[in-house]
């Protein structure tokens, strides 16, 4: 398989979709988190 | 020091599952849980969003430090069976990707940490991935078999910084469970390293079985159990846990303490007849679980 095998374009495209998508949910997640915190440490609760 | 990577440079980039293998997830999970304790057992409360945040920061700064340690170890770990499959020695990451990724982590976890919690949990979570990568990985590994004698105070840190993260400081109990796990780390990884010695020596990894033989590898196995087995006890009679805890800790030690006069005893050289070896190895994971366990739970019901 060489870099510009159709397969081997696939696979990378895969791949960096793959990683998108997690970065994505772990971003979104790290946002919740971040407007908890703000929450819990403004309130003093 | 030279580093040599002996895997071609990845073609492909990382999958994802690659970036936590890089986090050593199975070794996490005994971070996580020892400084879940040391949060759980400390006298004052944390809000449970500033809880899991300390949590989630001390598993970040724990796979920030294994992420480092397998960058700069991928030539070791190329040539030991046990850590060849590995995303850098297999060629499904390069080096530089690791590097970033383990750099980057380190100071996300510590500075959200420092946000979340206190300052004081997050210098100590820092000062334990620095000594980790630095001290361990860096400079002690490869040059002398102490090198997991004095590492160890690495894993040794997670209650300490759960303690830290609910209270702001640090007193003797959270000192005397770091104490316990130092003192728990050479047994435990001198059980494993004398039946994966061959790995070790093949790497030239000078670890104890390989410099000094299997024989002195068991008398320091067992001497080391002593002092652990106080430090275990210790919180019991200086009044800083009950008797749920203290019978609990003395019953596991005696046992832990029994394993290493077998394996003591044991005279075989190769890895075949070392099932002493491999019952204390497994034993001590489940130890320092069950140890752990039987604090929260005592702290829970004097509570």
């Amino acid at each position: 398989m060489t870099q510009d095998d159709p397969q081997h374009l696939a696979e990378v495209r895969r791949r960096q979709r793959g990683r998108a998508i997690i970065m994505a949910l772990l971003l979104g997640a790290f946002v919740a988190l971040i407007y908890g915190i703000t929450i819990v440490r403004m309130t003093g609760k | 020091m030279t580093v040599t990577v002996t895997a071609a440079p990845a073609s492909l980039p990382a999958h994802w599952t690659d970036f936590l293998a890089l986090t050593k997830p199975r070794v996490m999970s005994l971070v996580v849980f020892t400084g879940l304790c040391g949060l759980l057992v400390a006298p004052t409360h944390i809000h449970p969003i500033l809880g899991f945040t300390a949590i989630l920061c001390i598993a970040l700064g724990a796979g920030a430090a294994a992420a480092l340690n397998m960058w700069y170890e991928a030539d070791l770990d190329a040539k030991m069976k046990r850590t060849a499959s590995r995303p850098l020695p297999a060629g499904r990451m390069d080096r530089q990707t690791a590097l970033h990724f383990g750099v980057g982590l380190s100071f996300f976890s510590v500075l959200l940490m420092g946000l979340a919690t206190n300052w004081f949990a997050a210098a100590i979570l820092a000062v334990s991935i620095l000594f980790y990568v630095v001290v361990y990985t860096i400079w002690l590994k490869r040059r002398t078999p102490q090198n997991i004698v004095i590492g160890g105070a690495a894993g040794a840190f997670p209650p300490l910084i759960g303690w830290a993260a609910a209270t702001g400081d640090a007193t003797l109990l959270p000192i005397l469970l770091f104490v316990l796990i130092f003192l728990w780390t050479p047994p435990h990884f001198w059980a494993l390293s004398l039946f994966v010695r061959s790995d070790y020596a093949a790497a030239g990894v000078p670890m104890l079985p390989v410099v000094s033989g299997p024989k002195v590898t068991r008398q320091q196995i067992a001497l080391y159990t002593v002092p652990m087995a106080v430090a275990a006890v210790a919180p019991w009679p200086l009044g800083l846990t009950g008797a749920i805890y203290g019978i609990a800790a003395a019953a596991l030690s005696l046992v832990f303490l029994v394993l290493s006069l077998q394996v003591l005893a044991n005279r075989a050289t190769e890895p075949e007849g070392m099932k002493p070896e491999k019952r204390l190895f497994a034993y001590s994971i489940l130890y320092l679980f069950a140890v752990f366990g039987a604090l929260v739970l005592d702290q829970w019901i004097l509570k």
